[in-house]
């Protein structure tokens, strides 16, 4: 039996999610078995839509509402020992990544982050991951009859559920938490970075903070998330958790349009494994352009705006 | 306060990576080492904390004797002692049984990591430590103020951030935000001097075996030259990203 965590946030699933569980069905298939997704609190939660995505089994697990590593990660390491499962997917996002480290300690499991695609092989398990922030790549092997695997978001391709027969059980749980949330601030109306499809990034070309209302116009218009580059960031122009590079958030989406960012290695690093990368920048030789699938040599001011009409034109 | 820093020793965030003819490895010639980004924002909080609450802080690290540079880093930027724990790292669950001992042995009230670090990015350990050792951890960790045994901490979650309650002894991942890039500090020539002569122990490993194991590695595959497009054009770009890249 594979395990999948179904994470949920808000009480939905988000698209990370149907991801992980279409990943760990593959995986089911490959090895004969069955997957089952494991859903931990709110009541709430669309459950049916999972099985769309080819699991045999979803199972609910009533009991904390939000989100605590040490005790989500006793919640599944239980279910782990009790079907003997080989492996558990998880999604690499903010709990996902957080949970590993517990979950693995917990079920006696190898630990295995940053997937990429789909095994190599079952037996022994080997993955292809992200290594050196994405300037490598390494075919790593489980060690330990059971492994968690950390997918990262938008690396496998979403595909078009299908009709489910999956099985639903419901089942009342608890274990103790060993730090409790206060509240939650969450930035209104922002996609989160790591899972985005389309991120909209500016750097210091962009001069001063009170200039950002073109770069969310232009995300508005596509649905991206906004990011920054790292300088940007260290100088209070925009928030950290917009910081995209080799210090902070990795992206992957299939469009990365970077607007007065020059490029650095550390940026690149964080960056590299977008589909597609537009870059808009006024300094012909900026490093970026040779990382870029398309290019524009132009000012921002002038060219953000009138390309946000050619995409609304575009897309009406 | 007593506080355990751990500090990974990583590839400079400027060094081009490049690997070893038989694929096996990182190939470490020519490359400069760093300590962890990310940890060197866990580092700044704990002499900040220090210098508010008294106590030590003691920076550790698993590696051969070639890591030793780094770790004087940590002591030249001011930790008090350092513990260097005799064994190659090769995998997170390894690393992070050979630190629960040193914690054990240390009876620390907090141990701070990097969130990941920036070699192999797996950020597997924190949350490793903390559940051998019982302790609940915060990562990534972008605010912690500790008081009377417990401590506020901010975690960064996507989207947002929430605000835990919790008792202390805790294993916290760093990132930016822990401290700002502006409070990093920079070894001075009297730390560096000092580092000379604080005391770094080795110990010997407890031979935990690693959960996995790196088979090789490669490099990503370069991308195709770029298209430049006319700035007055940008119908032409829109095209491109719908007809030819597929994205819109």
């Amino acid at each position: 039996m594979i395990l999948v965590f179904a994470e949920t946030w808000n009480g939905q699933f988000k698209k990370s999610t149907f991801e992980a569980v279409q990943y760990a069905s593959a995986c089911a298939k490959a090895q004969g078995t069955q997957a089952l997704a494991v859903v931990i609190g709110p009541a709430s939660a669309p459950v049916e839509s999972l099985g769309a995505h080819g699991v045999h089994k979803v199972l609910h697990l009533h009991g904390p509402e939000q989100f605590e590593t040490a005790q989500y990660a006793a919640l599944l390491a239980g279910v782990a020992q009790e079907l003997n499962s080989s492996l558990i997917v998880v999604s690499g996002t903010a709990n996902g990544r957080a949970l590993m480290g517990a979950l693995s300690v917990r079920a006696e499991a190898s630990a295995i982050s940053n997937v990429t695609a789909l095994p190599l092989s079952y037996s022994p398990l080997r993955v292809v991951r992200g290594a050196f922030s994405s300037k490598g790549i390494e075919t790593c092997e489980s060690r330990l009859p059971r492994s968690v695997i950390g997918l990262i978001p938008n690396a496998i391709g979403l595909k078009d559920s299908s009709d489910s027969d999956a099985a639903f059980e419901d089942r009342k749980a608890s274990e103790t938490a060993r730090a409790t949330v206060l509240e939650q601030q969450l930035a209104s109306g922002s996609i989160a970075l790591p899972e985005a499809d389309r991120v909209v990034s500016a750097g210091r070309g962009m001069k001063a903070p009170e200039n950002w209302g073109m770069i969310e116009e232009l995300a508005k218009t596509l649905g991206a998330a906004t990011a920054c580059s790292k300088p940007v960031s260290d100088i209070g122009w925009r928030p950290h958790r917009e910081h995209v590079g080799q210090t902070g958030i990795q992206v992957n989406p299939q469009l990365y349009i970077a607007i007065g960012i020059s490029g650095a290695i550390q940026h690149l690093a964080g960056v590299s494994s977008s589909k597609t990368i537009v870059v808009i920048n006024s300094d012909p030789e900026a490093p970026f352009f040779k990382a870029a699938d398309y290019g524009i040599v132009g000012d921002a001011f002038d060219v953000v705006p009138r390309l946000t009409a050619a995409f609304q034109k575009y897309l009406n | 306060m007593k506080i355990l820093v751990c500090i990974s020793h990583v590839p400079d965030t400027t060094a081009k990576i490049q690997f070893t003819a038989d694929a096996s490895a990182l190939d470490a010639n020519g490359v400069q080492f760093v300590i962890n980004p990310y940890d060197e924002f866990g580092l700044t909080r704990a002499l900040q904390l220090n210098e508010q609450l008294g106590g030590t802080v003691t920076a550790v690290t698993v590696g051969d004797a070639s890591v030793e540079p780094t770790l004087r880093k940590a002591l030249a930027i001011g930790a008090h002692d350092a513990v260097r724990v005799d064994a190659f790292a090769l995998d997170p669950i390894q690393v992070a049984r050979e630190l629960s001992a040193v914690a054990l042995a240390g009876a620390y009230d907090l141990i701070i990591c990097g969130q990941e670090s920036i070699d192999y990015n797996g950020g597997i350990v924190p949350a490793a430590l903390a559940e051998i050792l019982g302790w609940p951890v915060v990562s990534p960790c972008i605010g912690f103020d500790p008081a009377g045994g417990r401590a506020k901490a901010t975690r960064e979650i996507d989207g947002g951030k929430e605000i835990l309650d919790l008792a202390l002894p805790a294993v916290l991942g760093a990132k930016k935000g822990l401290v700002e890039e502006s409070e990093l500090r920079i070894p001075n020539m009297r730390g560096i001097m000092s580092a000379r002569t604080k005391p770094m122990v080795v110990t010997a490993p407890q031979g935990a075996n690693p959960g996995s194991a790196a088979v090789s590695f490669t490099k990503p595959a370069g991308k195709s030259a770029v298209q430049m497009i006319d700035a007055q054009d940008l119908d032409t770009l829109v095209q491109k990203l719908h007809e030819e890249a597929k994205v819109i």
